[in-house]
This record gives structure tokens, sequence and C-alpha cells, in this order.
């Protein structure tokens, strides 16, 4: 490969992600079937501006259409200043070629951004004035509002945060020193800060962070915690290095409503019982 | 940090080597096709490629539902967001039948059909006349009922 290459780890998680958490009554499963469409690793490849530069910019192109060669041709629409910024032409993920399954032989890494967005089997790139406006930047991955109006062009996964263990499944033994630990990552940046709360919210603690913290990526959070036995909440907060904090699930639904169906990023809740079983609960 | 230097291997395509994979359409209707249908003749096309899946007249059942109005979008229960009541351009449509659809031979429709069918779709929805050709003259110009129920999004909202 002639051209030059750099390496950045980024998570990639679909929109969709957590959409279950919009339902009226906590559904009962862990954290893989409610918040497992993400995915953390380092990618390889060519900068998209390297590409764009040597193809030359027609000035009045404000957006890329990326396209896949997959059987439904899935293309987004991308404002140029991302396709000129970090975008990554990604050859390489965590050091292997791209697998099949995740886009070979080449795809776009967009740090940060809808998962969707980050096109695999990627086949070509076409400089526009404005948006394409495709069928999955239109009739999906839009925020229906309570106002009937649709939320649209919501690129970035904005900070989110949760606790992996522990977690439904993960049942408690005796009560005693326990750590949470759990999962954090920001689309605009860095996680600056995670806070963990055994009291379904009334108090916060700040967890430890594992370095390096890195932009656009997944960072795992560590806090000690003595459980007292007693049946109580767990969560998690994070904020980001853009100021952004993880909103409460009821914020959330307050400013989105309840029928946002994508870009749930709202403060996640395990309930311990005394039997030391935990459950998705909302609080 | 400054852009790395690429080494210059790209090769200029031709109009002729790009115009094959120029498949996409834009809100106004740039890249449209030659090539017409009517809703009639997309009733033909609907029936032998798409009511397998879409239903019968677009109703869904098993998969995803074409036809319905405002009312499936009423607050209060779950929304039923079909192409009539939701999809802001009709080119939209367009470009991703001729793309992805039927979903077990994408690319496989002429571009006669997809205007037609596209055409019935349309018209099944209420939003376009039983009599009404579409071509890449009138398919831009077709007024989505929800072509105003989109805000773009900026941090913070």
């Amino acid at each position: 490969m002639r051209y030059p290459m750099e390496s950045r780890v980024a998570f990639i998680e679909c929109a969709g992600n957590s959409a279950l958490l919009y339902q009226k009554e906590p559904a009962p499963f862990g954290v893989q079937p409610l918040h497992g469409l993400l995915s953390c690793a380092e990618w390889t490849g060519v900068r998209l501006a390297v590409l764009l530069e040597e193809a030359g910019i027609d000035p009045s192109a404000q957006w890329i259409l990326a396209e896949g060669a997959d059987a439904s041709g899935m293309s987004r629409s991308v404002p140029l200043a991302k396709a000129m910024g970090d975008a990554l032409i990604a050859i390489y993920q965590n050091g292997e070629p791209v697998r099949p399954s995740n886009g070979y032989p080449i795809r776009l890494l967009l740090p940060g951004y809808e998962g969707n967005m980050n096109v695999k089997w990627l086949r070509r790139i076409k400089l526009t004035e404005g948006p394409t406006m495709t069928k999955d930047e239109t009739s999906k991955y839009t925020m229906l509002l309570n106002d009937g109006k649709s939320l649209q062009f919501c690129f970035t996964q904005e900070a989110k945060s949760v606790i992996t263990r522990p977690s439904p499944g993960l049942t408690m033994g005796a009560p005693g020193l326990y750590e949470i630990t759990g999962l954090a990552w920001s689309g605009y940046g860095r996680i600056a800060k995670v806070e963990v709360s055994a009291d379904g919210g009334a108090s916060w603690a700040q967890a430890a962070l594992q370095e390096p913290v890195l932009p656009m990526a997944v960072t795992r959070f560590r806090a000690p915690w003595r459980w007292d036995g007693g049946p109580t909440i767990l969560q998690s907060r994070t904020t980001d290095d853009s100021g952004y904090m993880q909103p409460s699930r009821s914020k959330l639904i307050a400013d989105r409503g309840a029928r946002a169906n994508f870009h749930f990023n709202g403060i996640i809740s395990w309930g311990v019982a005394e039997s030391g079983e935990v459950r998705h609960v909302y609080a | 940090m400054a852009l790395a230097e690429s080494p210059n291997l790209g090769k200029v395509a031709s109009p002729d080597e790009i115009a094959s994979w120029d498949i996409s359409i834009g809100p106004d209707g740039a890249g449209l096709p030659p090539g017409s249908g009517t809703p009639r003749q997309g009733e033909q096309v609907y029936l032998a490629k798409c009511a397998a899946c879409h239903g019968e007249k677009g109703s869904g059942k098993p998969n995803d539902r074409l036809v319905g109005g405002k009312e499936l979008l009423a607050p209060g229960q779950a929304p039923v967001k079909t192409i009539g009541n939701f999809w802001p351009y009709a080119t939209t449509v367009f470009d991703y039948v001729r793309r992805a659809m039927p979903l077990n031979d994408s690319k496989s429709l002429r571009d006669d059909e997809v205007y037609a069918v596209v055409g019935y779709i349309l018209w099944l929805n209420g939003v376009i006349g039983e009599n009404d050709t579409m071509d890449a003259k009138a398919l831009p110009a077709v007024r989505m009922p929800n072509r105003d129920g989109f805000v773009r999004f900026s941090p913070g909202q």
C-alpha cells in the first residue's frame, strides 16, 4: 500500500442501540441484548481527506455521498467537513484486513458518528452540493418528536455509559466489597469523567477511568462499592470533554419524546434485590 | 496536523466508467434516468415483485408497510411510518427501490419498472393521481405530505 496511513481506536455504535429503553416498561434483559450494538477497535487506513485532495474538490461541494457495494447499495450523506476531518478509509481492523462481515475490503470510518454512516463495502464517494436524502437518513435514523417533526442528521453518538457488572445475569453474592465496572464512550470526544451511584441517583461518586482515555473510543470505568445487602439501584453517568453530560432517561424522553426510537443515551439503571438478583429498572 | 502527502496514484475515471455506478438520485431529481411508468403499470410490477413481502396494496406483512396516512403517526401509539405519511422525497423512493429492491434480487428492475412501481405506491398513498405518469420531470415535482416534517439536529436538542 503506497498511500500514507494512520491508525486510531474508535467505537462504532448503532444509532438504534438501547432503543428498547424508549419502551414504557423496562425490558427484562441484560447488557448485551439491551446495549450490545456497540464495538470498539483499532482502525488503520487512509484519511479520506488525502484522497479527496488528490482527486480535487469541487468548490460547490458541501457534502459527500458514501455508497456501499452491498446488495442494497446502502448510502448515506456526510458533511464535507467530516469527510475532510477525521474520516478514514479503513482497510484494517485490529491489524488484520477488515473482515467480510465488517465491510471488506474497505469501509468508511467516521469516528463518533452513527454506526450506519460507517459505510461498509465502500464502493463510491460522490461530492454533492446538498445531502442526497437517502432512505437511511429520512425514513430511518430520524427521531420522531412529540410535536410530530423528526430530527434529521443527528450524526453524533452522544456520551453514554453502562455498568457491565453487576448487571442482569451476574447475580451478587454475599454483602461486602464489590467493584462496579462498566463502559463509557462519546462521539463528541474523550470521556472526561464517569460518576457512579449506588442509591438510585441520590448521590454520586467518581469512578476511576482505565487509561489511555482516547477520543471516540470505549473507556472502562471502575468504582469500589460496599454493598450492605439491601435493595438498591445502580447507575452510571458520564461527561465528555466537550462538557456534555449523559442525561437521565426521564430528561431524554422529556426532550425528545418516547417515540424518538434512535440515539437512546439516557442513564441506565440496574436494580439490585436483597437476594443479589440484578434486573433492569427505570429510576 | 498537516495532511500527509499522497503518492498521486489515482486514475481519472471516464464519464462512461462513472455512469454505470452513479445510481444515486438527488432530492431535486438529479440523476433520474430516461424512462417512465404509470401507477397502472406499477401495479403489475408490484404484484409480481413486491406483494409477497409488502402485502396487498402495500399494507405490510410480513415486511414494511408502504401505504398509510397521517393517523398512523398520531401520538399515544407506536408510530407506523409509511412512504406516504413519512418519506419527505419521492426521489428517495426511486433511489432506494432501484438500488435495493426486491430484497432478494436488488437492481433487477428496469428504470421504467421503477418509475411505474414508485408511481403505484405514490398513488396508493393518495399522493398522485391514478393517471399521473412518473418520469424524470414529474417525480421530483411530487411534494410528499411530510416534506416539511424534518428539522436538522443541532447539539442540545
